[in-house]
C-alpha cells in the first residue's frame, strides 16, 4: 500500500481537480478520497504544494534499440522517461533492424520487461525496412504488440502505396503516426528570416502542409485513423483546425521545442536546433500555441531523438536531426500554464488521456481499479537543465543552462516507484 | 580604434568602425605589391594555414600571396588531400592542425557555419574564406574597398547586385557590409534565386535588370552557382542571359560613372557581355588586385597588428 496525502489531484479523464488523498494497492488504484489514513502502509508520500496527475504518455519516442544502442539503449530511455514524467512510451521503428516484423517487435518488448523503467509499447514500421516499398507485416505485429504504424523519420513518398498501408492497417485497428515532409524539398532548417542570414539549406514550411494534407485526405478516403506527428507550421495548424470540423477527424501532436523555440535558435549553427521537421518563425510558433489553447492540436509529445555526441559534432549540415527531450518535455510544456495558453487539466489531458485515447491504451486516468500509473510533481519548482546529467544517452540538447519551471518528483508505474526525488 | 577580434568570421557582426579600419589598413598595404621587392617582415615567424574543403583559385592564391608579402610561412589544404575523406571531423582535423602551433586558419569550406565551429575549438585566428551560402567577408572588403577607391566614399552610394543572390554568399557579404553605410541596394534575379524575405535585411528587389541598373553608382553581376544546383532555378543559361545578361545598353539608365564588379570568375556571355567586362567601366581587376591588400589587412590584423 502506497498512500499520497495532501496532494492536489488532477486528472482530465474524470474532470477531477481537488485537494484529495489516492491510495495504491498494489498494481491498482485502490481509492481516492478525503483524508485516507490506514495501517500497513509501506510508504506514505506527502505531496503538500505538489500536484498528483495520471504518468504522462509520449506517442513519439525514439529509444534506438535495437542497433544504435550507443545512442540511447531500452534501459536508458525509459530511465529518462521516468525521470521525465512518463509511464508510457512508444518506441518508433527505426531501429536496426527497423521493427518491421513481429521478432523485432518481440524483441523490443521482452528487453523492455526485463530492463525498462517504464511500460515501451512499439510502433510498428508501415512499410519494410522504411523503404516505402512494400507494406510491412502489420497483422504479426500487432499480435505481438504494436499500438500504431508509422515510418517516422521519413513519409512513405508513394501515395498509392500508403492508402493500401492505410487501408491494410484499419484492418487491425491501428492508427498511422504520420511523419509529414515532401522529400522532393531538400534543406536543414526552415525557409525565413534566420535562413536568410546564416545561408544554410532550408526547407520551406509547405514541405510539411503538403504532406499533412496528402495524409488526411488519403486516411479520410480510406476510413483509417491519421495521427500527424509533430506538426510545427502555422498551415499545418490551419489544416487540422479544418478537419476537427469534420466527424471522425484526424488527430496530431507537436513537440515543446515547436512552442519554445524559433529559427532564430540556429543562427549560432548549434547542431542542437537541428531537428526535423526544422524550428520554425515566430508567427509558427504562434500559431501552435493557439492551435494548443483551441484544441486543434490534441496531444504534446517529445519525439524524444538522442545522439551520440560525434553525430552533432559536425558541420550542421551533417549533423543528425532530433533533440533528447524525455527529461525536459513537462517543464517546458509548463510554461504554457506559467504563460496563461492552457490550464494545467488541458496540459495533463494532451500529454495523458489524449494520448492514451489515440493508442486504445488503459492508463492516462487517476480512477480507482484502473492501473497506478502516476506522478507527483511540482509546477513551480526551479531548476537548471544539465545535459550532464540526463539520464539519457542523448545530451543532445538546445535547453542545456537553461531555468525552467516545474518538475517531475515520483513517477510509479503500476504501483511501484521507478522515479523519486522525495 | 583597435582591432580586437580573434577571428573574421563574417561582415554581419562587424560595426561601421571596424570595416573602416580594416579597408585604412589594408590601403597602407596597398603600397607593398607596386613596389620591386615586394615583401614587409611584418609577419615573419608567423605561420598561415589555408585549409580549403572547396575549390578555389582566386581566393587561396589572394591569401597565398598576402600572407607571403607580409612574410608569414603559408601551408596549404586542400580538400582532396585532407583527411576529410578518411572519417576525421572537421573540428579533429583543426585539432591537429593546432597542434603545430599556427598563427591563423584561413578556411573555405561548402557547409554554411564551418568556421564558426573551427573558432570554437581553435587558439589561433580563424578567418572565413567563403562558407557554403553564409558569408565570404574578405569578398566584401575587397568589394567595399574598390568601391570607395573610385567613388571617394561609401555614404550615399546606389549599388545593384544582380544574380543569383539565394545561394551567394558575396551577396550576404555585401548586403551586410553596406548595411553598415547609407547606401541603398537593390537585389536582381528571377524570384527563384532571391530568397524569400530579402526586404528584411533592408534592400530592395527588383526583377528587371533595367529596373535594377538605373540611377546606380556600381554594378555588382554575380555568376550562377552551378555547384549550388543554381541552374535548377531556371530553365535555361540561355533564357537567363537573354534576360540578366548585363550588357552595354543597360549602362545608358545607370549613373555616367557607374562601376561594374564581378567576384569572378566571370561566365562571358552569361551574366555578363565581353563588352561590358572589358569594357571602361569594368573594375574587376581592381578588385583582385585590391583583394591582395585586403587580405594582407586581416592577416595582420588578425596577428594583433596595431590599426
Amino acid at each position: 500500500l502506497i498512500l499520497i496525502k495532501n496532494g492536489r489531484l488532477i486528472d482530465p479523464s474524470s474532470s477531477r481537480d481537488e485537494m484529495v488523498d489516492l491510495l495504491i494497492d498494489g498494481e491498482t488504484i485502490a481509492r481516492i478520497d478525503r483524508n485516507i489514513s490506514g495501517a500497513g502502509l509501506e510508504r506514505v508520500i506527502d505531496a503538500t504544494g505538489l500536484i498528483v496527475a495520471p504518468g504522462l504518455i509520449d506517442v513519439h519516442t525514439h529509444l534506438r534499440e535495437p542497433g544504435y544502442e550507443w545512442k540511447e539503449t531500452i534501459a536508458t530511455g525509459t530511465a529518462a522517461a521516468a525521470r521525465g514524467g512518463f509511464t508510457s512510451v512508444v518506441c518508433m521503428a527505426n531501429t536496426d533492424p527497423v521493427n518491421d516484423n513481429k521478432s523485432v517487435t518481440e524483441y523490443i518488448l521482452k528487453k523492455a520487461r526485463s530492463e525498462g523503467v517504464v511500460r515501451v509499447f512499439p510502433c510498428g514500421a508501415i512499410t519494410k525496412g522504411l523503404k516505402g516499398e512494400d507494406i510491412a507485416e502489420m497483422g504479426e505485429m500487432r499480435e505481438a504488440g504494436i499500438v500504431a504504424v508509422s515510418d517516422d523519420g521519413r513519409p512513405v513518398r508513394n501515395s498509392q502505396l500508403f492508402l493500401k498501408a492505410l487501408e491494410y492497417a484499419r484492418l487491425f485497428g491501428l492508427p498511422a503516426i504520420c511523419h509529414c515532409e515532401d522529400e522532393s524539398f531538400s534543406g536543414v532548417v526552415h525557409e525565413g528570416s534566420a535562413s536568410l542570414i546564416s545561408g544554410l539549406e532550408a526547407v520551406p514550411p509547405v514541405s510539411e502542409e503538403i504532406a499533412a494534407a496528402r495524409d488526411i485526405a488519403v486516411a479520410r478516403y480510406v476510413g483509417a485513423h491519421a495521427h500527424i506527428t509533430h506538426i510545427s507550421t502555422a498551415g499545418t495548424v490551419e489544416i487540422m483546425r479544418a478537419e476537427k470540423r469534420k466527424p471522425a477527424p484526424a488527430t496530431c501532436d507537436t513537440c515543446p521545442h515547436y512552442f519554445t523555440l524559433t529559427d532564430e535558435a540556429t543562427l549560432g549553427y548549434d547542431t542542437n536546433t537541428r531537428v526535423n521537421p526544422p524550428l520554425r518563425s515566430q508567427a509558427d510558433v504562434d500559431a501552435i500555441k493557439e492551435g494548443l489553447r483551441d484544441g486543434t492540436i490534441d496531444i504534446i509529445a517529445t519525439d524524444h531523438a538522442p545522439h551520440d555526441f560525434v553525430s552533432k559534432d559536425v558541420e550542421f549540415a551533417m549533423a543528425s536531426s532530433g533533440i533528447s527531450g524525455l527529461e525536459t518535455a513537462l517543464a517546458l510544456s509548463l510554461s504554457l500554464v506559467h504563460e496563461g495558453v492552457l490550464d494545467l487539466t488541458a496540459l495533463l489531458s494532451k500529454m495523458t488521456v489524449n494520448p492514451a485515447r489515440l493508442l486504445g491504451l488503459p492508463y492516462g486516468a487517476l480512477v480507482p481499479g484502473k492501473p497506478a500509473d502516476l506522478i507527483v510533481f511540482s509546477d513551480s519548482a526551479e531548476w537548471t537543465v544539465d545535459r550532464g546529467a540526463f539520464l539519457s544517452k542523448g545530451r543532445n540538447t538546445p535547453f542545456h543552462g537553461w531555468r525552467l519551471k516545474g518538475r517531475n518528483l515520483v513517477t510509479i508505474v503500476g504501483g511501484k516507484i521507478v522515479y523519486s526525488e522525495l | 580604434m583597435n582591432w580586437s577580434r580573434k577571428d573574421l568570421l563574417g561582415i554581419r557582426e562587424l560595426s561601421r568602425e571596424e570595416i573602416l579600419l580594416l579597408l585604412d589598413t589594408a590601403d597602407s598595404f596597398r603600397e607593398v605589391s607596386r613596389r620591386d621587392i615586394k615583401k614587409v617582415p611584418t609577419l615573419r615567424g608567423k605561420t598561415v594555414i589555408m585549409l580549403f574543403y572547396e575549390a578555389s583559385t582566386r581566393t587561396r592564391v589572394s591569401f597565398e600571396i598576402a600572407a607571403k608579402r607580409l612574410s608569414a610561412d603559408t601551408v596549404s589544404i586542400s580538400a582532396s588531400t585532407s583527411s576529410a575523406v578518411k572519417g576525421e571531423t572537421l573540428k579533429d582535423a583543426a585539432r591537429n592542425l593546432e597542434s603545430m602551433r599556427p598563427d591563423v586558419v584561413v578556411i573555405r569550406h561548402n557547409m554554411a557555419g564551418a568556421p564558426q565551429m573551427l573558432s570554437s575549438v581553435l587558439d589561433s585566428s580563424v578567418v572565413n574564406a567563403g562558407d557554403g551560402a553564409h558569408e565570404h567577408p574578405t569578398q566584401a572588403l575587397l568589394d567595399l574597398f574598390t568601391m570607395r577607391e573610385k567613388k571617394e566614399t561609401l555614404d550615399g552610394l546606389r549599388v545593384a547586385i544582380i544574380g543569383d543572390i539565394a545561394h551567394s554568399r558575396v551577396a550576404r557579404s555585401n548586403i551586410f557590409a553596406l548595411g553598415k553605410f547609407d547606401t541603398e541596394v537593390t537585389c536582381c534575379a528571377p524570384p527563384t534565386m532571391l530568397p524569400p524575405g530579402l526586404e528584411k535585411l533592408g534592400v530592395r528587389v527588383a526583377y528587371r535588370i533595367e529596373e535594377a541598373v538605373a540611377g546606380k553608382d556600381v554594378i555588382m553581376m554575380l555568376r550562377i552557382q552551378k555547384e549550388r544546383g543554381g541552374t535548377t532555378f531556371i530553365p535555361s543559361i540561355k533564357e537567363y542571359s537573354s534576360l540578366y545578361c548585363l550588357k552595354e545598353a543597360h549602362l545608358e539608365k545607370a549613373k555616367s560613372d557607374v562601376i561594374i564588379m564581378h567576384p569572378g570568375p566571370i561566365n562571358r556571355g552569361v551574366e555578363i557581355s565581353d563588352q561590358v567586362a572589358d569594357g571602361p567601366y569594368s573594375v574587376i581587376l581592381n578588385q583582385v588586385e585590391n583583394g591582395v591588400a585586403v587580405r594582407m589587412a586581416v592577416l595582420y590584423l588578425s596577428t594583433g597588428g596595431e590599426g
